[in-house]
């Protein structure tokens, strides 16, 4: 009776402080996600307000975006963007996934060092990337121009790419292709209809990572950028630094809604490969 | 046999060779050379029409010890660390939360974490010019309120930077701490307080041991970024606080001293290795340390 007395008394205890425990930890994550959510949602809301003084309501209107869509400029950036973006990502593509199948199957001389300069554009600044890219394309007199801005992303996005194959690679079951190999296919085929087959979900979500990284950048765009060849992204900051307006505020909700689309899209894909990569 | 196996090998070599061609062409060429171009400017001196003079000499590295440089270093350091503190005391409770859902729900909470952050990062800042400034809504909210007759003023100082940072690099944090926390036993917890070890000695002695893996790869997720900051301060900080970046930007840009500018950016590297692998040291000792 004592002894089940003395044990039963901290546990009771235990019961109370694990509620309050819990209760705050709930509460932590409404607020958190609510601090994650507000302030998208307050920039959808403005975009749909009439007044021009932005937070002030007057009325819902969607004169802005019409505005959107009948402004040149931002046409012209948005074509840019996307010639930057699907260039760099077909190539960084391609490349990525070759080097990712050298790094996880073969061993070569040198193969340290070079693991270290693949990672290097991942870890190093942007601003540092970005000025290292200025530097270089103006010492080469090289014109700053589309071409320099598709060279700087695609010398950033081979190392994503490379990662998210990687990872793909590094759990792949080899004894499907020594299967097709004991099936009498050779090394191309087997590495056409094998290897690269089960690899495309990997493949996929390096291009998508790189898209997206392409189509976001500013900091590099911003040093590598010529006249003519502004981006969205350019186009946007150098309109918030003009200050705030309802246009921005369209622009903003036009580009949430085209990430959310990327991402979903991202998630089908993903979820068709069977294996979800966060990060 | 012998030959066999040397074609082998020689067949092998050739396609390493094509494969990490491409790349390794682009790496060295787009990424290694500017950096050593970089390298190598920094020990030069400015022109006087701006330009390089090519030299050997650490003038720039000693410049940088400078007060007014100094300071734009410590500030730096001082917002990287309040913004890598203040994720990890957001963000270590929200990974605990969410991985001690069921598997379902947890993949929503993720997910429904992550669709923010793959807006445009200049998007998700600008979002905070319209909340922090005079007429935006937190001061509109709290004159309406009567609370306050002028606007505070939030926007263009370190706070608005550090809260800028925060919103941006969350997830880096949070993504991390939760996979540690998800694969950690909670039967040991249970052990821990059968050993009537209350909640915070329990909390102390077995799970932070053993998420400290997963707060040092958050940690550094988030500081890495954050010293290096551009935009946010750019957009949200206002003249007098300048970071490492934006020195940076200002050397090569506006000053055009591009020798000064290439030491600062090797500075700011220089800085961000130190400090991952002092943490990352500090990390694993406690780890190993607690273990024994």
């Amino acid at each position: 009776m004592n002894l089940s007395g003395a044990i039963a008394r901290p546990q009771s205890r235990r019961g109370w402080g694990k509620r309050l425990l819990r209760g705050s930890l709930n509460l932590h994550g409404v607020l958190m996600y609510a601090f994650v959510y507000a302030p998208i949602l307050i920039l959808v809301i403005y975009s749909f307000n009439s007044s021009r003084l932005v937070s002030v309501w007057e009325g819902f209107t969607i004169d802005w975006y019409a505005k959107l869509f009948h402004n040149e400029a931002l046409g012209k950036a948005l074509q840019n963007t996307l010639i930057v973006a699907v260039s760099s990502t077909i190539i960084s593509t391609v490349f990525g996934t070759m080097v990712a199948l050298v790094m996880e199957r073969y061993e070569f001389w040198g193969k340290l060092p070079f693991d270290a300069l693949l990672y290097l554009p991942i870890i190093i600044p942007d601003i540092a990337m970005a000025v290292m890219l200025l530097l270089f394309f103006v010492m080469a007199k090289m014109p700053l121009s589309l071409i320099s801005i598709i060279i700087s992303h695609i010398a950033f996005n081979i190392s994503f790419v490379a990662v998210v194959v990687r990872a793909r690679l590094a759990d792949f079951d080899r004894s499907l292709e020594e299967a097709a190999m004991d099936l009498g296919a050779n090394e191309f085929q087997t590495f056409w209809r094998v290897t690269l087959p089960l690899l495309m979900p990997g493949i996929l979500g390096g291009a998508l990572l790189a898209f997206t990284l392409s189509i976001d950048d500013f900091v590099i765009t911003f040093f590598t950028a010529g006249i003519g060849s502004t981006t969205l992204p350019l186009r946007i900051y150098s309109m918030v630094k003009l200050g705030v307006t309802p246009e921005i505020n369209a622009l903003s909700t036009m580009m949430l809604l085209a990430s959310m689309i990327l991402v979903g899209l991202s998630l089908v894909l993903q979820k068709g490969g069977g294996r979800i990569e966060i990060g | 046999m012998r030959r066999i196996l040397k074609l082998a090998r020689e067949k092998e070599g050739l396609q390493v060779l094509f494969l990490i061609f491409p790349s390794a062409f682009w790496l060295i060429v787009f990424f290694l050379i500017p950096l050593l171009i970089v390298l190598a400017i920094s020990f030069g001196r400015r022109g006087t029409y701006g330009g390089v003079v090519w030299e050997l000499n650490i003038q720039n590295y000693l410049r940088f010890f400078d007060s007014l440089y100094l300071r734009i270093f410590a500030r730096s350091v001082y917002i990287a660390l309040a913004t890598t503190l203040l994720c990890l005391l957001l963000g270590y409770p929200l990974a605990f939360l969410i991985a001690r859902r069921t598997p379902r729900v947890r993949n929503t909470l993720l997910i429904l974490l992550m669709v923010p952050f793959w807006t445009n990062f200049l998007v998700r800042t600008y979002a905070w010019i319209l909340i922090l400034r005079g007429e935006g809504l937190i001061n509109l909210v709290l004159q309406s309120l009567g609370l306050i007759q002028a606007p505070l003023p939030l926007l263009y100082n370190d706070g608005a930077i550090i809260v800028g940072l925060v919103y941006g690099w969350l997830p880096d944090m949070v993504l991390p701490c939760y996979a540690a926390v998800e694969r950690l036993d909670f039967s040991l917890i249970e052990a821990a307080q059968d050993l009537y070890a209350n909640n915070v000695k329990a909390f102390l002695r077995v799970v932070l041991p053993l998420t400290a893996p997963g707060i040092v790869a958050g940690s550094i997720l988030v500081f890495i970024p954050s010293l290096g900051a551009y935009v946010t301060p750019d957009l949200l900080g206002g003249a007098k606080s300048m970071m490492i970046g934006n020195l940076i930007h200002q050397q090569f840009l506006s000053v055009r001293d591009w020798p000064f500018g290439g030491a600062v950016s090797f500075v700011l590297m220089a800085t961000m290795l130190v400090g991952t692998i002092l943490y990352f040291r500090l990390g694993t000792q406690s780890g190993e340390r607690k273990k024994r």
